[in-house]
């Protein structure tokens, strides 16, 4: 049994105080295969994240523009100065965290709506449930062309319903039309979230606020909202999170023009557009702090618990 | 809202309303792709929801391009295989975190949930440039790595909260029986799981022909471009006569395995997208 001190190094510590040799050898066979089982997931994950997240940072220290390889070199935080002195950035930082702001909240309201409609409506609970998911499922790309077209002066409908000129073509018109495309799309998602908590709602306790006199509003917030709160954090961090990397309505439907870019517009741009590694690394390695800090003030201010985390959820 | 007892005329009507509702605010816009789709070139510039000429044209367009074939061969290709992967990955980690007790297994679900959350947009700097140097920039194999890589926490959930549910008793009357934790594995749990392994795959497919992001930025010729990516480049190419038609005949093709998905495995999609969301 030597070789599973290399697999295992930990599981000699255990079975020599407490446990007897026969089942620390099912323990160690246990583990063994655990680890086995895990290897080539973490493996996978580790390699295409981890390494090219240090990589990034690398990239993010030296002047590297694909156009002049020549000019590469060591350059320090001076990318960081760069990008961080720059209006662009902080103009699509803003425009993204003021999408990401209001499309959440809208979809909060809308998703807990729809929850409700799902897990009460007397008639045809099966048709809400399919077609609500269709617009998750239909690819972010073909929703927002079928958007953009709708809005576009020459095709749209709602353009020539609502009397309007070219609503792409201006900052505000233009976002409210990419939060409209957010919202749609991800609303359904939002709601089966919010479901799987309202499904965890007692209906005695209901039953017995409703005998005490309460009213539906009541029974709503004193009742299905404390119950559910779990479940709506864990909806609002992975909406959050997601709307915060938004490119794919934007990118259709404006592509970033009149001050509707986003930080991955940003990114991308410099990036593929600009073949400027240097600096769209830079702006990657900014977003993903971004993203860290969300997470982090989430589950920090408001106790918001990693879901499939089982051993003692919240900390 | 509590009481749900027989019910009333009225109130099935009311419901009945609220359905009409959500029905309409889910299917306008695929109606409205599926509209144009089938407009002439013409009519396009109406302005009608409906078309007022129907036309076959668009599809007969771009089924008789090279670009929309290839790049549809590529979407099929690439979805399946990083699915496939994705599931087999995921069903073994799941597993082992499920039912196993091994060191790191907490570090498992932190690292998933990690990359759950992460901005797909902060790789595509490090992927771009690594693939070129590994000659795995516009190949399948340049998309399939980070599908996998994003589908694996997705995959990774979904199975074990499906794992979780299934009686432990099973499997250790089978290890009673003399098989190994890896026969059990095998022989007890992996057809109980078989439902929930077919939604996650569901789930992860929808994903990874949901993507974009990669698609246009590790791709650069129709060698490994996707649907998504194509039909950004369909407008690109022409300023002036914008393909509307060709966009929208392409968008209504790649809907169509997602209406069906829907259509028939509703029920086994909301519970798996419910299933992770309860735990924690």
């Amino acid at each position: 049994m030597s070789q599973t001190v290399d697999t295992a190094p930990t599981a000699e510590a255990t079975p020599s105080g407490k446990k007897k040799p026969a089942l620390s050898e099912g323990k160690r066979a246990e583990r063994r295969l655990g680890l086995m089982l895990c290897a080539p997931a973490a493996f996978v994950m580790v390699a295409v994240t981890g390494w090219p997240i240090v990589y990034s940072v690398w990239l993010s220290l030296q002047r590297y523009d694909l156009r002049f390889p020549d000019q590469r070199e060591f350059v320090g935080l001076s990318n960081y100065v760069a990008v961080l002195t720059d209006g662009y950035w902080w103009t699509a930082f803003g425009i993204t965290s003021l999408i990401t702001v209001v499309s959440v909240v809208i979809e909060l309201v809308l998703g807990m709506l729809l929850a409700l409609v799902m897990h009460r409506t007397l008639v045809g609970r099966g048709l809400v449930r399919t077609v609500s998911l269709i617009p998750y499922g239909i690819v972010t790309v073909v929703a927002a062309f079928s958007w953009y077209y709708a809005w576009f002066p020459d095709t749209g409908y709602l353009t020539s319903m609502l009397g309007l000129e070219a609503p792409l073509t201006q900052q505000i018109p233009s976002l409210l039309i990419i939060i409209l495309a957010e919202v749609w799309k991800t609303t359904p998602f939002m709601a089966l979230l919010l479901m799987a908590g309202l499904a965890l709602v007692p209906e005695d306790l209901l039953k017995a606020a409703s005998m005490d006199g309460a009213t539906g509003w009541q029974r709503f917030t004193k009742v299905i909202v404390p119950v559910m709160k779990p479940a709506i954090l864990v909806a609002l961090l992975f909406r959050t999170l997601d709307a915060f990397r938004i490119f794919d309505n934007i990118f259709v439907l404006t592509k970033g023009a009149n001050d509707t870019s986003s930080v991955s517009m940003q990114a991308y741009n410099n990036l593929i557009r600009g073949l400027n590694l240097g600096i769209g690394s830079t702006m990657s390695v900014l977003i993903f702090l971004a993203v860290a800090i969300i997470a982090f003030l989430f589950i920090k201010l408001f106790g918001a618990s990693a879901p499939g985390n089982d051993a003692g959820g919240r900390r | 809202m509590a009481i749900i007892t027989g019910g009333t005329t009225g109130r099935k009507a009311k419901w009945a309303f609220i359905d009409i509702v959500i029905v309409l605010y889910a299917l306008i816009p695929v109606v409205w792709t599926l509209s144009l789709s089938f407009k002439t070139t013409e009519s396009q510039t109406d302005k009608n929801f409906f078309p007022s000429e129907w036309t076959f044209q668009n599809y007969r367009d771009i089924f008789t391009t090279d670009e929309f074939i290839r790049a549809l061969i590529n979407s099929i290709g690439i979805a399946i295989i990083s699915t496939l992967i994705a599931v087999v990955l995921g069903t073994m980690a799941a597993y082992a975190i499920a039912r196993l007790d091994f060191p790191g297994k907490q570090a498992l679900v932190g690292v998933s949930l990690l990359i759950a959350m992460f901005p797909q947009v902060s790789l595509v700097s490090p992927l771009f440039e690594m693939e070129r140097n590994l000659g795995l920039f516009d190949t399948w194999a340049g998309l399939i790595f980070p599908y996998i890589t994003f589908a694996l926490p997705l995959a990774i959930y979904t199975l074990s909260a499906f794992f979780r549910e299934i009686p432990w008793e099973l499997e250790k009357a089978a290890k009673m029986d003399g098989a190994t934790p890896a026969q059990a594995f095998r022989r007890v749990i992996a057809p109980l799981a078989a439902p929930g392994v077919f939604t996650t795959a569901i789930l992860v497919f929808i994903f990874c022909w949901n993507d974009f992001l990669f698609a246009i930025s590790l791709t650069s010729t129709s060698a490994s471009r996707t649907v998504p990516a194509a039909l950004s480049f369909f407008t690109g190419a022409s300023q002036f006569e914008v393909p509307t038609g060709s966009i929208s005949a392409a968008a209504v093709v790649i809907t169509i395995p997602i209406i069906v998905f829907v259509l028939f495995f509703q029920r086994r999609i909301v519970a798996g997208l419910t299933s992770g969301a309860v735990k924690g």
